[in-house]
C-alpha cells in the first residue's frame, strides 16, 4: 500500500526527522490561508498523488497565459498570493499526467504547501528496501540526491552505499553516524542527518514498510538538514497490525477494478489487451497471459481466483471482467487440484446465467473430476467453447477476440 | 532415492483449522506418515484420528516427528516456524500465504543457527511421488520417476507435473519453494540436492518475474550442474511495478524481468520453454540431448 508524501513526512517527523514547514490543503481558499500562515514568503505547491514523476508531470488544463507550454507542473514554486490561488485552482481541477499515471492522468484532491524561502544547497538520497538476496532490509545512501536512484543503481552502482539493517536490532547509532559521515556531512549537520537516517530506519521497521525513501535529504542555506520529499510503501501482509497505517489508504488513487477485486478476495491487475483471463493460481495466471501473447493475442488482465474460490468469487470475477468494455473474449483456465473441476464448472454456469455473457467464453479445465466438469459445460446448452490443453485454449480465445 | 522427504518421514501438522485438517487428511490418504497435529490448548485430544499436542516440542518427543507442515494464519506463522525449528524439526514446510516480510527476515536470521530446512512460505509444499506428500498439491497427478521439479508457483507446478506424467516422465521430488520475496529454500539449494540425488536424471526449474534468483540459478547450473535442466519463466507479459498475485512477483527498478531471466538461462545453455504448454516436452528434449 502506498501513501502520500505529506503522510510519509508526518511519520518521519513523529520518529524524529526534521521536515520543512508545510500545510496540507484541499481548496483554493485553504491554499491561500496556508500561504499566509507560512509567512507570505515563497512556497512550493506539491500535488499529492501516489504516482512518481510529479516534477516533470503536467496538469491537463486548457492553455494558461504566462504558464509553461504543456501546463502547470505537479510541483510548482510560487511567490505571491494571487499565483497560489491560480496554481491551486488548476491543480485541484484538472488531472495530473506523469510518466506513471497514463494518458488520462490522476485527479488531485490534496496539495501540500511548503515553505520555500531557504535555498537548497545540497541534496542526497537515502532509502530503505528489502534486499531479497540477503533476506534483510538495506539502507541505501547516495551523495547524489534528487535524481532517479534506479538510474544511479544501473549506471554507477559504486556510488550507492549499502548498509544491512538487522531486522531484530534495527539500525545502530554507529551505522547512522557512518552513513552521515560517508555522505559528507560534518559538524552539527552530521548529527541532524543522523537523526533523519535513524528516523527512516525506525519507521521502516516499526511500521513494516516495503520501501521508504527520502529524496532529497537536503542541506538548506543557512544550515538545516531536512527531509524535503519522502515516499513510502507498506507491506500489505502486515497492515493487520498497523491500523494507523491502514487508515492512510487513499482508494481514489487505486484502479477501481483492482479495488473491487481486492474486496472480493481476488487478485486482479488491469492490462491493456482485449482478452479477459480467469485463472486459479498466480503462476498459472501469469503463464496464461504469456501463452495468449505467444499465440498473437493480448491479455486484458491478470486475475487469480486463488486455490479455493467459491461461486460468489467466480461470479464477481466474471462481473469485473465483463464490466471492462475492452474485453472481446474471455479465457477461463483452471487446473483443478484441490479445487474440483465439477465445482468450478458449476460456478461458471451459475455466473454465466447471472452475469449474462456478451462475448465468447473459452474454458479449459484440467485435473480433479475433469470429465464431470467438461460434461456439465457441454450439456448446459450455453455458448461455451471448451478446449483441451493450454495451446488449444489460447488459440481458440485469440481467434474469438479477433 | 529422492530429496528431503521419503516414506520414513514423520510429519506433524501445525494449525489444525479447516484447511490444516483437510490437508493433513489428504496427505495421510496419500500414504504420508502424518503422526499428529499441534494446537495449543487441545493437547491430549484428537481430531480426525490425529493425536493433538500443545507444543511442537511435546509432539516431537512423543511421536518422533522430523517434519512439519504449517497452516497457522499469517499473524502467528513466523512464530510457528521458529517453534518447529527450536524443537528440532528437520524439514519445515510453511504453506501459509501472507506472512509479513519482516517476520520472515527475522525467521531467516534465527534459522541460520539451526540445523533445519524451511520450504516456503506461501508454497504448495513438497512431494516425493509414491512416498511422501507434505502440502496441498493433488497427489494423483504425480508419478515416481527421474525428473526433479523446482517451482515458485503452485498451480503452474501442477500443470508442469501433469505434462511430465502424461509424457511418461515421473518425478523424483517436486518442491514448490514459494512466491514470497524471502523463501527458506532457494532454487540453488535444490539444484545442489538434485545434482547429488542418484534418482534424479533431469531438472525442471519454473521461475517467475521478480528478484534475481533465476539469474543466480543459471550461473550455478553452468558451474555445478551436469544433469540436463529445462526452465520456464512466468510473467513475460507482466507490467513493471505491479505485484502479480505473489508478493515476490514484481518487476521493480527495471530488475526482475522475464526477459533477463530467460536470457540468463539461455546463456547458461539451459533449454527454456517458450510456451507454458511445452514444459514437459522441453524436459524430454533436454534429456535426449544432455550437456
Amino acid at each position: 500500500m502506498k501513501i502520500h508524501e505529506y503522510q510519509a513526512k508526518e511519520l518521519l517527523a513523529q520518529a524524529g526527522a526534521k521536515i520543512p514547514r508545510g500545510i496540507v490543503v484541499s481548496s483554493v481558499a485553504e491554499a491561500q490561508q496556508a500561504f499566509d500562515q507560512l509567512g507570505g514568503g515563497p512556497v512550493v505547491i506539491k500535488a499529492q498523488v501516489h504516482a512518481g514523476g510529479r516534477g516533470k508531470g503536467r496538469f491537463k488544463s486548457p492553455p494558461v497565459p504566462g504558464e509553461d507550454k504543456g501546463g502547470v507542473s505537479g510541483v510548482k514554486f510560487v511567490t505571491n498570493r494571487a499565483d497560489v490561488a491560480r496554481v491551486a485552482e488548476i491543480m485541484l481541477r484538472y488531472p495530473l499526467v506523469t510518466a506513471q499515471t497514463g494518458e488520462a492522468g490522476q485527479k488531485v484532491s490534496k496539495l501540500l504547501v511548503v515553505e520555500a524561502s531557504a535555498k537548497i544547497v545540497r541534496e542526497v538520497y537515502i532509502g530503505m528496501v528489502l534486499d531479497r538476496d540477503i533476506g534483510a532490509p538495506v539502507l541505501m545512501a547516495c551523495a547524489e540526491g534528487g535524481v532517479e536512484i534506479e538510474e544511479v543503481a544501473a549506471h554507477s552502482p559504486e556510488k550507492i552505499l549499502k548498509t544491512v539493517v538487522e531486522p531484530e536490532f534495527g539500525l545502530q547509532p554507529f551505522q547512522a553516524r557512518r552513513i552521515a559521515y560517508d555522505l559528507g556531512f560534518t559538524g552539527p549537520q552530521a548529527s541532524q542527518a543522523e537523526a533523519i537516517i535513524t528516523a527512516l530506519a525506525r519507521v521502516y521497521l516499526e511500521k513494516d514498510c516495503s520501501l521508504a525513501e527520502i529524496n532529497p535529504l537536503a542541506v538548506m542555506d543557512p544550515g538545516d538538514v531536512l527531509a524535503v520529499d519522502a515516499k513510502m510503501t507498506f507491506d500489505d501482509n502486515a497492515l493487520f497490525r498497523h491500523p494507523d497505517i491502514a487508515a492512510l489508504r487513499d482508494e481514489a488513487e487505486e484502479d477501481p477494478a483492482e479495488l473491487r477485486a481486492g474486496r472480493a478476495g481476488l487478485s486482479y491487475i488491469s492490462l491493456t489487451g482485449n482478452i479477459g483471463c480467469l485463472v486459479n493460481g498466480a503462476g498459472l495466471a501469469m503463464a496464461t497471459m504469456d501463452i495468449i501473447k505467444y499465440h498473437g493475442g493480448e491479455p486484458a488482465n491478470f486475475l487469480d481466483v486463488g486455490g479455493g474460490a467459491n461461486k460468489e468469487q467466480v461470479t464477481e470475477a466474471f462481473r469485473i471482467l465483463l464490466g471492462d468494455p475492452r474485453v472481446k473474449a474471455v479465457l477461463v483456465n483452471i487446473f483443478g487440484g484441490i479445487m474440483q473441476c465439477d465445482i468450478i464448472a458449476g460456478a461458471i454456469l451459475a455466473a454465466f446465467k447471472e452475469v449474462g455473457f456478451h462475448v465468447p467464453l473459452v474454458v479449459r479445465l484440467e485435473g480433479t473430476n475433469v470429465e464431470l466438469g467438461r460434461k456439465m459445460l457441454a450439456e448446459s446448452g450455453q455458448n461455451i467453447t471448451t478446449a483441451n490443453g493450454l495451446t488449444e485454449a489460447a488459440k481458440k480465445v485469440v481467434a474469438a477476440a479477433k | 532415492m529422492s530429496i528431503l522427504v521419503d516414506k520414513n518421514t514423520r510429519v506433524l501438522c501445525q494449525g489444525m483449522g479447516k484447511a490444516g485438517t483437510f490437508h493433513a487428511k489428504m496427505c495421510r490418504e496419500y500414504g504420508t506418515q502424518v503422526v499428529g497435529g499441534v494446537v495449543p490448548g487441545k493437547g491430549g485430544t484428537s481430531k480426525e484420528g490425529f493425536p493433538l499436542f500443545n507444543t511442537v516440542a511435546e509432539a516431537v518427543r512423543k511421536t518422533g516427528a522430523d517434519a512439519s507442515m504449517i497452516f497457522v494464519p499469517p499473524a502467528g506463522a513466523a512464530d510457528a516456524i521458529l517453534e518447529a525449528a527450536d524443537a528440532g524439526i528437520r524439514v519445515i514446510v510453511a504453506i501459509t500465504e501472507g506472512i509479513p516480510i519482516l517476520d520472515m527476515a527475522r525467521v531467516m536470521r534465527f534459522l541460520k543457527e539451526k540445523n533445519c530446512r524451511l520450504i516456503g512460505p506461501n508454497c504448495p509444499g513438497i512431494i516425493t511421488p509414491g512416498q511422501c506428500k507434505i502440502g496441498i498439491m493433488p497427489g494423483y497427478i504425480h508419478k515416481p520417476g527421474p525428473v526433479g521439479v523446482i517451482s515458485r508457483s503452485g498451480t503452474l507446478t501442477y500443470e508442469a507435473v501433469w505434462q511430465l506424467s502424461n509424457l511418461g516422465l515421473g518425478q523424483s521430488t517436486c518442491v514448490g519453494i514459494g512466491g514470497d520475496p524471502i523463501v527458506g529454500t532457494t532454487q540453488i539449494d535444490l539444484l545442489r540436492l538434485f545434482q547429488d540425488d542418484p534418482q534424479t536424471e533431469a531438472i525442471l526449474l519454473i521461475g517467475e518475474i521478480g528478484g534475481t534468483a533465476e539469474e543466480k540459478a543459471a550461473a550455478y547450473i553452468q558451474q555445478h550442474v551436469t544433469k540436463p535442466v529445462a526452465a520456464f519463466v512466468a510473467g513475460q507479459t507482466a507490467p513493471p511495478g505491479k505485484r502479480m498475485g505473489h508478493a515476490g512477483a514484481i518487476i521493480s527498478g527495471g530488475s526482475g524481468t522475464a526477459k533477463d531471466k530467460i536470457a540468463a538461462f539461455r546463456a547458461a545453455g539451459i533449454a527454456v520453454a517458450d510456451s507454458p504448454a511445452d514444459l514437459g516436452v522441453t524436459v524430454q528434449r533436454a534429456m535426449l540431448s544432455p550437456k
